[in-house]
C-alpha cells in the first residue's frame, strides 16, 4: 500500500481546496467539525460521530436554510473524511511511537 | 438517497455507464456505485479505498474484507456490513467464519493476530481513538508495524464510506444484488 499516504493527502486537498459549490470556509468546518451554526452543526455533528442517527429532517432542515443538494453533498463528504482522518492520524501516531519509527508524512 | 442528485443527478457519461451496469448483472445499481459515479472530482474516493483494500499487503483479500466489514458493523452501517460480508465470505468460501466474527470475535474461527487487529480496529472506529497498549497487544501477537499500517488504512476507508452510506441513506439491495457487487468487487477492486 505504497501510495496510501499520497492518495490520502489528495483526497483531503480535494475536498477541502477542489472545485466545488460550497465556500471552502464551510467546507473546513464540516471537516473541523467545529465553528458551525444551526442547523448544519446538528447534521455534521451527527456524520462526524453517529451517522447512522441522520435524518430525513435533518437534511431537510439545512436545505431549507438555503444550501443546495450539491453543497450538502460537498459538507457531509468533508465531515467523513474528517472525522476518518483525525482517527487515521491519530492511530499511526500511537503506532510510530510504540515502534519507535519516524512518522511519515 | 436523502439527496436527490445521487439517485438522478449524474452526467449522461456516468448514467450511460450505470445503464450498462444494470443490463449486464441484471441487477439495479446498488447505491455505492451511484455514490461513485456522482461528481467523481470532488470526493472520489475509490483510488484511496482500492488501494487499501487491492494494493499489496501481507493482509488478504479476505481478511481486509472482513475488516471493512468488522468496521462497518462497528459504525452501525447495514449496507457496508452486507456489501463486505458478502465479498469477505465470497474470497474465503466460508460464511460462517465472516458471520461468526461478527457476531463474537471473541470465539470466531479466525487467527490470532487477524482477531487482535479486529479488536483494535473496533476500538478505533467506536471510540475515535487507539492508546499504546492497544497497538502493543497487536505487536505482541506477532501482527507487524506495516500489517497494522493497512488495516489502519483500511479503518481510514470505511470510516469514511461508512459515513457517508448512513448520512445519505444507502438501502440494502437484494441479496442478488449485493453477491453481483461483491463478485464485481473481486473481479475490479474499487477503481
Amino acid at each position: 500500500m505504497v501510495e496510501i499516504a499520497r492518495l490520502h493527502r489528495e483526497l483531503v486537498a480535494r475536498v477541502l481546496q477542489g472545485n466545488g459549490k460550497a465556500a471552502p470556509e464551510l467546507r473546513r468546518a464540516a471537516f473541523d467539525n467545529a465553528c458551525l451554526s444551526e442547523p448544519i452543526r446538528t447534521l455534521i455533528e451527527k456524520v462526524a460521530n453517529h451517522a447512522g442517527r441522520v435524518t430525513d429532517e435533518d437534511v431537510a432542515a439545512v436545505r431549507a436554510a438555503g444550501l443546495s443538494e450539491d453543497q450538502i453533498f460537498e459538507i457531509v463528504i468533508c465531515a467523513a473524511v474528517g472525522q476518518a482522518s483525525r482517527d487515521y492520524t491519530g492511530a499511526l501516531a500511537v503506532l510510530a511511537g510504540a515502534t519507535d519509527e519516524k512518522l511519515q508524512p | 438517497m436523502r439527496l436527490e442528485i445521487l439517485d438522478h443527478g449524474h452526467r449522461m457519461h456516468a448514467k450511460a455507464i450505470m445503464a450498462l451496469i444494470r443490463l449486464f448483472s441484471g441487477h439495479a445499481v446498488v447505491d455505492a456505485v451511484k455514490l461513485a459515479f456522482y461528481r467523481p472530482d470532488f470526493y472520489g474516493g475509490g483510488p484511496l479505498t482500492h488501494e487499501a483494500m487491492r494494493g499489496e499487503s501481507d493482509w488478504s483479500i479476505g481478511d481486509r474484507e472482513l475488516m471493512a466489514a468488522y468496521v462497518s458493523k462497528a459504525n452501525e452501517c447495514p449496507f457496508c456490513v452486507s456489501a463486505h460480508s458478502a465479498t469477505s465470505s465470497a474470497w474465503y468460501g466460508d460464511e460462517t467464519k465472516v458471520a461468526g466474527t461478527l457476531t463474537d470475535l471473541d470465539t470466531a474461527p479466525i487467527g490470532e493476530p487477524l482477531r487482535a487487529t479486529l479488536r483494535m480496529l473496533g476500538k478505533l472506529t467506536q471510540q475515535n481513538s487507539v492508546d499504546a497498549d492497544d497497538i502493543r497487544a497487536l505487536l505482541d501477537a506477532s501482527v507487524s508495524p506495516q500489517q497494522i499500517k493497512d488495516a489502519l488504512a483500511v479503518a481510514l476507508a470505511f470510516n469514511i464510506t461508512d459515513r457517508l452510506a448512513n448520512a445519505f441513506g444507502f438501502t440494502v439491495a437484494s441479496p442478488g444484488a449485493m453477491n453481483a457487487g461483491a463478485r464485481h468487487l473481486l473481479k475490479r477492486g474499487y477503481r
